[in-house]
């Protein structure tokens, strides 16, 4: 019966093409462990706690989605937890030095994306691996948010500020819809705009792509500040949430932004993936935490399943396009 | 070939001029940096890292980096901290022992996927990274090991030794230097890491076995993080799931790559990995002196790193101008 049906699809590439791919891993893992939690609390048929236990990996989901964009094209970017610390970290500051709240914001913003900048600058222009470059920027962007707030807790924000979590339309928290619409954007430029098209040949063959007119350096330019741009969003919407802005914010958040692009079936040598495997990447991290918390599993714990499901990811990712597409 | 390009060539030259200027700087400022207690300080903070960064210098030379290592380091301390706990009579060479193999497995496993399933070891180090420090906290149940849990004559280690009271823990990771020096200069082993560093393809058609190679790498790499754990245990007399081995990582990699080891790999030496840990180290004692906050310390090792990685690309760049490749 497999026999059969493996020498059918290999006689049909475009049926191929469609059933053998990553972001079904994706949906059936969704699919899983929505069934395992359901069998752990009545809770989880409940749409508004679902919805409830995703605003705090809103942050996280925005900058995966941007992630995805940059791992398509052939890059990395590591440093993105330490930049949310540092803008909100910078945004705090800029608060309580006077400057009202829309300029802070705006500040907090441009500093993500001046250190996005900085990144890509140092990848486009002196060629260094952006792997290991955002391995010294993650040091770097946290460093230099513990020099500016110590171990001080910058607060003092005004009531309209804090709390974006509990603002709803309907049952759905604002933050969700942020990443909704966000994700349906990116998406759509992503899968049907040459933009999109463009990121995949740059991903694939970057040379090629050079050669065939495309600003290679400067769409990863673009895409590096980007990356900083939406981590000084997440930057100040963490900081609503959480009321206050620390240095050791989203300590270790890397692990989950790359662990959501990875399960969404993006491959990791660049060139293949999509927004839809990452948003429903999304949604299991969600389910999976809220589970382990229901589960009473310590946070630390919890550590240990989410490194192991990475490193199974990518595996399974790669095993899969080595099927589908030889 | 100008002076500044022959100058270039010898990496560790540049390192050790940049240690001269820090260390003047230093005592010009506060004529306290030059006691002997600084450099005693300075001796003690780096055995730990020295011992870690032999390993990860390994690692990199061979093309890959290894950042699970302040877990590996955890994992083996708190451990070794169970152990003390039920039989406080355990040697300090079954102690030794036992941190250095809790360390290779955990290596190895690093380098099995990373060989078998051809994966960036950053990715996968990133999920052992998370993987091992959830371990640390299921094996401890988030219970720390406290002072009287670790014996006296495992704690007089990273004090005293029967040599002028040079701390054991010093001369054992002088120790670990050498024989890694002698591995990687005078031994096939050691030629065949930088072959497989400078390029894989090539080496293997030359005959050298990659997987074994690189596999060996990642294996000293754990095995040395986990002796790291016992110093650790011994230097700081504590061991908290959460707090220890936490960022490590970073100034390892900082202190090999600031030491001219090349990130693509096939080149990089035992000598500058060492003037490169040296020099984070004489950092880390002149910030008080220099009167420069303990925060700052992650931004300037940071800096430092990106820095490092920015001038070994323009000295990349030039030598492929200049035709010939860098000295490994």
């Amino acid at each position: 019966m497999l026999n059969k049906i493996s020498i059918y699809l290999s006689e049909n590439p475009t049926l191929r093409y469609w059933i053998i791919r990553p972001e079904w891993v994706a949906v059936i893992l969704l699919i899983i462990s929505i069934i395992a939690s359901l069998q752990l609390s009545p809770f989880f048929a409940d749409l508004a706690f679902i919805m409830d236990s995703a605003t705090p990996y809103v942050e996280y989901g925005l900058i995966a989605i941007v992630l995805t964009l940059i791992i398509i094209s052939g890059e990395i970017d590591l440093s993105i937890a330490s930049m949310i610390a540092l803008t909100a970290v910078i945004f705090g500051t800029v608060y309580n030095a006077g400057f009202g709240m829309p300029l802070s914001i705006l500040i907090g913003v441009l500093s993500g994306a001046l250190c996005g900048l900085f990144n890509g600058i140092l990848v486009t222009k002196l060629q260094i691996p952006s792997i290991i470059l955002t391995i010294g920027t993650l040091t770097l962007y946290r460093g230099i948010a513990q020099a500016l707030a110590s171990d001080f807790s910058l607060g003092g924000y005004p009531s309209w500020f804090i709390g974006i979590d509990y603002r709803y339309v309907g049952i759905i928290p604002i933050p969700v819809i942020i990443f909704t619409v966000f994700a349906i954007v990116v998406g759509f430029l992503l899968s049907s705009t040459i933009y999109g098209k463009q990121l995949y040949l740059i991903g694939t063959n970057p040379q090629t792509a050079k050669y065939s007119g495309i600003k290679v350096d400067k769409i990863k330019l673009l895409l590096f500040t980007f990356s900083g741009v939406i981590s000084g969003i997440a930057g100040v919407l963490t900081t609503s949430r959480l009321a206050v802005a620390r240095f050791n914010m989203a300590t270790g958040a890397e692990l989950e932004i790359v662990l959501m692009v990875m399960l969404g079936g993006t491959y990791i040598f660049g060139g293949r993936g999509n927004i839809f495997g990452t948003f429903v990447a999304f949604w299991i991290v969600v389910i999976l935490r809220a589970g382990f918390n229901v589960a009473r599993i310590k946070i630390e714990s919890q550590l240990t399943i989410l490194g192991a499901m990475l490193i199974i990811a990518i595996i399974l990712t790669n095993y899969i396009y080595s099927k589908s597409q030889k | 070939m100008s002076i500044f390009d022959k100058f270039l060539r010898i990496r560790e030259l540049g390192i050790f001029s940049i240690i001269i200027i820090v260390v003047i700087t230093a005592s010009i400022i506060d004529s306290r940096f030059l006691t002997i207690d600084s450099w005693r300080a300075v001796f003690l903070a780096i055995p730990l890292i020295l011992v870690m960064a032999m390993g990860q210098m390994m690692v990199i030379i061979c093309r890959h980096v290894d950042i699970s290592i302040g877990s590996i380091l955890a994992f083996a301390a708190i451990t070794i901290g169970f152990v003390f706990i039920h039989y406080p009579n355990t040697s300090l060479l079954m102690a030794l022992f036992i941190t250095a193999s809790v360390g290779t497995i955990m290596g190895l496993v690093n380098g099995i996927i990373v060989t078998r399933f051809n994966v960036h070891s950053i990715i996968v180090t990133l999920g052992t990274l998370s993987l091992y420090r959830g371990l640390v906290f299921i094996v401890s149940g988030g219970r720390q090991i406290d002072r009287n849990d670790i014996p006296v004559h495992i704690i007089s280690f990273s004090q005293t030794s029967f040599l002028f009271s040079i701390p054991a823990i010093l001369i054992l990771s002088v120790i670990i230097v050498l024989i890694t020096h002698l591995i990687m200069r005078h031994s096939v082993l050691g030629r065949e890491i930088y072959a497989t560093g400078s390029n894989p393809e090539a080496a293997h058609l030359k005959g050298i076995n990659v997987t074994k190679v690189t596999l060996f790498c990642f294996g000293v790499c754990g095995m040395l993080a986990g002796v790291a754990g016992l110093f650790y245990a011994s230097r700081f007399g504590y061991v908290n799931p959460g707090v220890t081995g936490v960022g490590i990582e970073f100034i390892v990699i900082a202190g090999v790559i600031i030491g001219g080891t090349s990130i693509t790999g096939g080149s990089g030496s035992v000598l500058g990995t060492f003037l490169g840990i040296l020099l984070l180290g004489i950092i880390n004692v002149a910030l008080p002196v220099l009167n420069i906050p303990g925060e700052f310390q992650k931004a300037i090792y940071g800096l430092i790193i990106v820095l490092a990685l920015s001038l070994d690309q323009l000295i990349i760049f030039r030598m492929k101008k200049l035709g010939g490749g860098a000295n490994a």
